[in-house]
């Protein structure tokens, strides 16, 4: 794209909840106030329900594209692992900066399978192997180190500090802008925690944290054998109570034409016995044998 | 947010200050700047926050007002353009499917203080049921449509959009889109206005849509549109930028600098006017350029147009149809017109992300409800909201959702078809049944539909952010209301049963919906438990799970709540579970779903 006026793109990401749009206000607003053109650009129709949020900064001396182009990112900041994940791609392949808090917001969907031994389905990358692949990288332990200072929320002001290195602006207007931007009770703590993450980034051009370790591939050789599950049910001791039908968690139980308790669903079933459990008259058994597992 | 633009209504920043602004706050500057005196509105994703912009301005300056509807928000400022004031109203692309009836008569009336329609589409649908292109419905009413290209622009259009509205005797459109509503860039302000006093003016014949007055408007309309067809031509709004004459652009709104970040030297016809189009300049233009590009998101309105005038050109072919644009996208589509090299995908990062939809919060009301349907095995007929998040795992309980306000009249139908052998629901949302959901609970009534009506009362409009209506007590400017009583008001509509339950309470929710649905004729159940996130964010004590007695069975899973979600430890191959305590409001539903009772509160929990 055109070169004679090179905008600088910063891109931030995270989930709903954790500032992403308080950090691109800062921004912005140190870009106008340098004397930059400028366009913040967000969508965040959805961000309050958990999703993931984003918001593209640009600054230069003229401004088109409210959004940056793929692989066209300087800097992506990411509030949460995984969504700096979601990202990485627009980042500039050669020159770009990779500003990551190591915390993981695992979402409700990571945990949905039922399969014996389901691991959580959250990004199985570890920080090394995506600080290798990119210019210059930080994972750093944001929201901990906020959390030491007193307020996890002021992660959001780390990242500041730690992206302030990466930018050509003064560090007081850094200070200024943030003062002004952030409720006036939190102004020291806030300050506190730019300092921290600038003077965190200001150790290397790759640095990861050590707590970032959280991220690491922990996955316990804990092995779970595969089970056949049989439910049997008594029906002439069954009296149409229901309960299990409702406390199902699958599901899988009705009432068949005689009010008696059947397995209408057999497949969903886990074997997780709760019907046997609690079914006042012992009319249900679950037993779980398992089987042998095919060198797969 | 609407919290603090409440309380920052004090004197509004003077004119040539400079600073960044979203579009939807430039629309608001350039509404108050004119001079209006009334607006009003529905909420709709992305269009909201212009109204909550505009409640920031003095009371004395202009009134602001939630309206139930786009429609009735249409015919409000109607009421005040024929009283004289300038007026204002705002909508997202499908409100103005509701409005369009008193529009479309409206156009033929014309105005009599200048009177603007912002509405804003949302191309990409991130928050919408579809993606319709409101241009079509400029052309339809043939209107005047301006479709700024940055905040800068959202502002002097928006101001500029009233004297055309006054000098050209017609409502005038202003488009946005997502994109533009929600991207912030400079904007140097300029002074409020005085229009010219007016008051209601005397003329049936022009004020009153019978037939033989109508037939003579629509000369009217058609010679007004040829007029303005004419003066566009020569109006400021469209530019040509001249440059490299091998290849003319045609362009408008946001696709307009995506075209001057890829091609920053090509000629390019910047419509500020997109209908009517001023074909003199146009025929101009092209006749200066070996070649003509049309770049528009959606739908090829421009295009259309140009090859009715028998202008050769290229738009379509090379440019998606559908979607939001990008400067990715404008790049690929120029490469196919053979205007720019093709885009290198230089892309190291070959893994496919993390999903993390849409969910609801910890603790919404909601999810009771629709975990209660789906216990109950219903046919449910859903609604826009929210609560339309129930449709995917894990509470998947809900079958259809077309527009606001569809699903009683969708139940009543189904009813009537006889085919179906499950309980008939419709979930409808506060919000979207003071909106559009009490016409058709007449129908019901009225028809003895068999249907059961589960009004989800959160006190507030939660999916566009929080924003009052009838129901909450509390106008858009925070001022106390009459509150809208559903219970009465169902009562007084003729529904026999009609009952209250207790969103936090599964069992007596899942009791109340059997007898409901056992009922014969329109039963209707009303939740009644506060949105978690709006007006005030609620935070009681949080859960824990006692990990020595968690089997892992799942059953808190399935209410698919943000704050529960693995812990390290497991039984029987399956992962226990954990609750965070920051996100956990304590509304206790998980706790009621663990049958070996090992959720509880956390501070009884650490005593055990
Ligand atoms: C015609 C129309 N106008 C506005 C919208 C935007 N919109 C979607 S849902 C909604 C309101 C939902 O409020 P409510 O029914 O109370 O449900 P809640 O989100 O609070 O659960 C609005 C305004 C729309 N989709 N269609
Ligand atoms: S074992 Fe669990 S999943 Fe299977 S039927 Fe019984 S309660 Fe349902
Ligand atoms: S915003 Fe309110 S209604 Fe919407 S999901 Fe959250 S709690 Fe539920
Ligand atoms: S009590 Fe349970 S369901 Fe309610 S918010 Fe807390 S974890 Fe979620
Ligand atoms: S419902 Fe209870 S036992 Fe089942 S997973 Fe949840 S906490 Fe554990």
């Amino acid at each position: 794209m055109d070169k004679r006026n090179r905008t600088t793109n910063v891109l931030i990401v995270g989930v709903g909840g954790q500032g992403v749009i308080m950090v691109s206000k800062v921004l912005a607003q140190l870009c106008q106030e340098a004397g930059h053109d400028v366009k913040q650009s967000e969508v965040h129709g959805m961000a309050k329900r958990g999703g993931g949020v984003f918001s593209h900064v640009r600054f230069g001396a003229k401004v088109w594209s409210p959004t940056i182009p793929e692989g066209e990112v300087d800097i992506l900041v990411a509030l949460e692992w995984a969504e700096g994940l979601r990202w990485i791609r627009h980042l500039k392949p050669e020159t770009g900066t990779f500003i990551a808090d190591c915390q993981k917001i695992v979402p409700p969907f990571a945990c949905r399978s039922r399969k014996r031994g389901a691991e959580p389905a959250y990004a199985p990358q570890t920080p090394e192997e995506i600080i290798d692949q990119v210019h210059a990288g930080y994972v750093m332990d944001a929201t901990g180190l906020a959390a030491n200072l007193g307020n996890a929320r002021a992660a959001n002001t780390v990242l500041l500090g730690a992206l302030s290195t990466a930018l050509d602006f003064p560090e007081e207007a850094w200070a200024q802008v943030i003062a002004a931007t952030v409720p006036p009770k939190s102004v020291q703590i806030n300050a506190r925690a730019f300092a921290e993450g600038r003077a965190w980034a200001l150790g290397g051009t790759k640095r990861i944290d050590v707590t970032a370790s959280g991220l690491q591939k922990s996955r316990a050789e804990v092995h779970h054998p595969q089970v056949e599950t049989v439910v049997e049910i008594t029906a002439d001791w069954c009296k149409g109570c229901d309960i299990c039908v409702k406390s199902c968690p699958e599901r899988c139980l009705r009432l068949n034409d005689q009010l008696k308790a059947e397995l209408a669903l057999p497949d969903l079933c886990t074997g997780c016995q709760l019907c046997s459990w609690l079914c006042p008259d012992m009319a249900i058994s679950v037993t779980n044998t398992p089987v042998q597992e095919a060198a797969s | 947010m609407t919290h603090a633009l409440r309380q920052g209504a004090d004197e509004p920043l003077g004119a040539g200050q400079s600073r960044p602004m979203t579009g939807n706050e430039a629309i608001a500057r350039g509404v108050w700047e004119a001079g209006a005196r009334v607006a009003a509105a529905y909420p709709g994703t992305p269009s909201t926050e212009i109204l909550e912009s505009l409640a920031a301005y003095p009371a004395a300056d202009i009134h602001a007002q939630w309206s139930t509807n786009e429609k009735t928000a249409m015919d409000v400022a109607i009421g005040a353009s024929f009283a004289g004031a300038r007026a204002f109203t705002a909508m997202k692309h499908v409100g103005m499917n509701v409005a369009a009836d008193a529009l479309m008569s409206f156009s033929y009336i014309g105005v009599n203080g200048g009177l603007v329609v912002a509405v804003c589409d949302d191309p990409g649908i991130h928050s919408s049921q579809n993606e319709q292109d409101s241009r079509i419905y400029a052309r339809f009413a043939q209107v005047p449509v301006l479709e700024p290209s940055d905040g800068q622009e959202a502002l002097e259009f928006t101001r500029t959009a009233f004297d055309l509205s006054e000098e050209y005797d017609c409502p005038v459109f202003v488009r946005s889109t997502t994109r533009l509503s929600h991207t912030r860039s400079a904007v140097t302000l300029g002074a409020r206005q005085t229009p010219a006093a007016r008051v209601f003016e005397d003329n049936p014949r022009k004020n009153v849509m019978i037939p033989a007055h109508a037939r003579m408007r629509h000369g009217h309309v058609l010679a007004r549109e040829a007029r303005l067809r004419e003066a566009l031509s020569d109006s400021p709004l469209n530019r040509v930028e001249p440059g490299d004459a091998r290849v003319g652009i045609i362009t408008s709104g946001i696709p307009y600098t995506y075209v001057k970040e890829c091609l920053p030297d090509v000629s390019v016809l910047k419509l500020g006017v997109t209908w009517p189009l001023p074909d003199r300049l146009i025929r101009e233009f092209c006749e200066g350029v070996e070649r003509v590009i049309v770049v528009e998101e959606l739908e090829p309105l421009i295009e259309d147009a140009l090859k009715a005038m028998g202008i050769a050109c290229d738009g379509k072919a090379f440019f998606p149809r559908e979607g939001e644009f990008s400067p990715e996208i404008v790049h690929d589509g120029l490469a196919k017109a053979g205007l720019m090299p093709a885009r290198v995908h230089a892309a190291p990062f070959e893994f496919a992300p993390m999903v993390r939809p849409p969910v609801l919060c910890a603790g919404c009301p909601h999810v009771a409800c629709f975990m209660a349907l789906g216990a109950l095995d219903a046919r449910v007929a859903g609604d826009i909201g929210c609560y339309t998040l129930a449709v995917v795992e894990p509470l998947k309980s809900m079958d259809t959702c077309v527009s606001m306000g569809s699903s009683i009249a969708n139940a009543i139908g189904m009813a009537k078809a006889g085919t179906e052998t499950r309980p008939i629901v419709a979930t409808i949302g506060d919000s979207t049944f003071l909106h559009s959901g009490i016409p058709p609970l007449i129908d019901a009534i009225y028809n003895d539909a068999d249907i059961t009506v589960f009004i989800l009362d959160n006190h507030i409009t939660a999916m566009t952010g929080g924003q009052d209506h009838p129901g909450t007590g509390r106008t858009l400017r925070g001022d106390p209301a009459p509150r809208v009583d559903f219970f009465a008001l169902v009562k007084a509509l003729g529904v026999r049963w009609v009952q209250k339950v207790d969103s936090y309470d599964t069992a007596s929710m899942q009791r109340q919906l059997r007898e409901a649905v056992a009922h014969k004729g329109v039963s209707v159940v009303i939740s009644d438990r506060p949105c978690v996130l709006d007006p005030v964010r609620i935070k009681g004590p949080a859960m824990a799970v006692d990990q020595d007695s968690c089997i892992a069975c799942q059953a808190c899973m399935n209410l698919g709540c943000p704050a529960i979600t693995w812990a390290e430890g497991w039984h029987e191959g399956r992962h226990k579970v954990k609750i965070d305590p920051e996100a956990c409001i304590g509304c206790s539903l998980c706790a009621q779903l663990c049958a070996s009772h090992s959720i509880k509160p956390a501070d009884i929990a650490e005593q055990v």
